[in-house]
């Protein structure tokens, strides 16, 4: 449970650095940002069928930003 | 049973979060349907299948989501052929089923996913929670994740063989950070430790020895895996907006697990969208990765060491990508109930290079190998993967 604890500890020292902290690109400069071509994951049904292709061929996993499912990379 | 004290946990923490008044609002996922068709072709394998994926929301508070995968797998891959067997067919479906909970600018989310094929069923469960902060510029995520596989062999009826059954118990736990850094550039930076504990391997694949007293100079065994993994990755990923309408992307991976495996992947994209319509994606991704420590291509003798592995998925090998995207919208300024149609079309080109895999199926017309023991050419082959998927907003 380490991994947890540490995770626990990092979530609450950003929230307590939050306080002091204004933001620096304003909700009204976020135009651009808010346009889907600035979308991390335009198309969650494409990218999680794009990393299970990969990831049942590679010995790396995780890390992808999709929760995962079953295996079936016998 | 930790898994569905997880669950417990999270429901109750949900039905909470519901009754506590929203501060400043969070966005939920957008409500939407996807059918997509894919088509995998490369190594003798051929793997086509749809998925369906239908997101809703309820309220501004709740969204649930429910998605539909197959694969249907026809293969005669290089491990198929060197081990003497035959081609095979086989199709997994897989169902995943999940809630996001909206409350200010926290989003707590949940997912059930349950995968079956003949030989094959794995269960896994997934929460999360996402933490908008620092006025919308920060998003920090956390997840967890439990998951039960039950491992068969099937017999030569393509059946299980009721006499090989194994487990795996998994589990994943994911660290998120995502950050406005300018109004022209988002960053995210993610981590995740997997964790893997029973039958790791796969039953129908096997490791190569040196034997004299063979017609081939070889022979086979089966292969043993440690009954243990465990894995770190991290992976930093950006987007930045053009001076005009257009964004690039870069990402890059660091893997390396229990198994003495190191692994990293760089991809950069471009996104051009063109009128109003129209988007086109290009991006390229390369992979490289080390052998896992217990990896020969070729074990001197039989029973040469306690943990034995030939899968090529565990050898040192580079990959490219290269991929080709467009997207059309239908109904740009809506129609009736939909806000939005799309069709896409995604193609990827995908060369995989083993640096110590060797490719055994060069003999001549009397079945015997071309090349000395240890000296075959080296594998390498190339996928075509295509996705072609309608999607509409509502």
């Amino acid at each position: 449970m380490t991994v947890a604890r540490i995770s626990a500890a990092l979530l609450v020292l950003l929230l307590l650095a939050g306080c002091g902290v204004e933001p620096w690109v304003r909700p009204y400069e976020r135009d651009r940002l808010a346009d889907p071509i600035m979308s991390m994951d335009r198309d969650p049904v494409s990218s999680s069928y794009i990393n299970h292709v990969h990831e049942a061929r590679e010995g790396a996993r995780g890390a992808s930003g999709s929760a995962g499912g079953g295996c079936g990379c016998n | 049973m930790t898994a569905y004290r997880y669950l417990l946990v999270l429901l109750f923490t949900g039905i909470i979060g519901l009754a506590a008044p929203a501060a400043t609002a969070g966005v939920l996922p957008d409500d939407r349907a996807d059918t997509l068709y894919h088509y995998y072709d490369g190594g003798g394998v051929k793997i086509d299948g749809p998925s369906i994926l239908v997101r809703k929301s309820i309220k501004d508070r709740v969204s649930v989501y429910g998605n539909y995968y197959v694969d249907r797998i026809s293969s005669a891959s290089i491990d198929v052929v060197t081990s003497g067997a035959s081609a095979y067919t086989e199709e997994r479906d897989e169902y995943s089923v999940g809630v996001d909970f909206l409350n200010g600018d926290t989003l707590m989310s949940m997912g059930f996913t349950s995968s079956s094929e003949r030989d094959y069923k794995a269960q896994s469960l997934n929460i999360g929670i996402a933490q908008e902060i620092f006025g919308g510029m920060t998003t920090v995520t956390m997840g967890y994740g439990r998951g039960a596989d039950d491992v068969y062999r099937n017999g030569p009826d393509g059946q299980p063989d009721g006499i090989f059954a194994d487990e795996a118990d998994r589990r994943n736990y994911r660290l998120g950070l995502s950050q406005v850094v300018t109004r022209n550039m988002l960053l995210g930076i993610n981590y995740e430790a997997i964790t893997d504990e029973g039958f790791l391997n796969n039953p129908y694949r096997q490791v190569r020895y040196a034997d004299g007293g063979s017609a081939t100079g070889y022979a086979f065994e089966a292969e043993v895996y440690p009954r243990t993994r465990s894995s770190n990755a991290v992976a930093l990923r950006t987007r930045y907006y053009l001076p005009y309408r257009a964004a690039v992307q870069a990402g890059y991976r660091f893997f390396a697990d229990s198994w003495g495996i190191d692994a990293h992947n760089v991809d950069v994209g471009y996104t051009h969208p063109l009128g109003p319509a129209w988007v086109f994606d290009l991006s390229y991704r390369f992979y490289t990765q080390s052998a896992a420590d217990f990896y020969s291509d070729l074990f001197p003798y039989q029973g040469a060491q306690n943990f034995l592995a030939r899968d090529k998925e565990l050898s040192t090998f580079d990959s490219h990508t290269i991929r080709f995207g467009v997207s059309y919208d239908l109904i740009a300024d809506g129609w009736g109930f939909f806000d939005k149609a799309t069709v896409n079309l995604h193609y990827d080109h995908i060369l995989y290079d083993y640096s110590d895999f060797r490719d055994l199926r060069a003999v001549d017309s009397g079945g015997a190998p071309l090349y000395a023991t240890g000296t075959e050419p080296m594998y390498s082959y190339a996928s075509d993967v295509l996705q072609l998927y309608f999607s509409v907003w509502f």
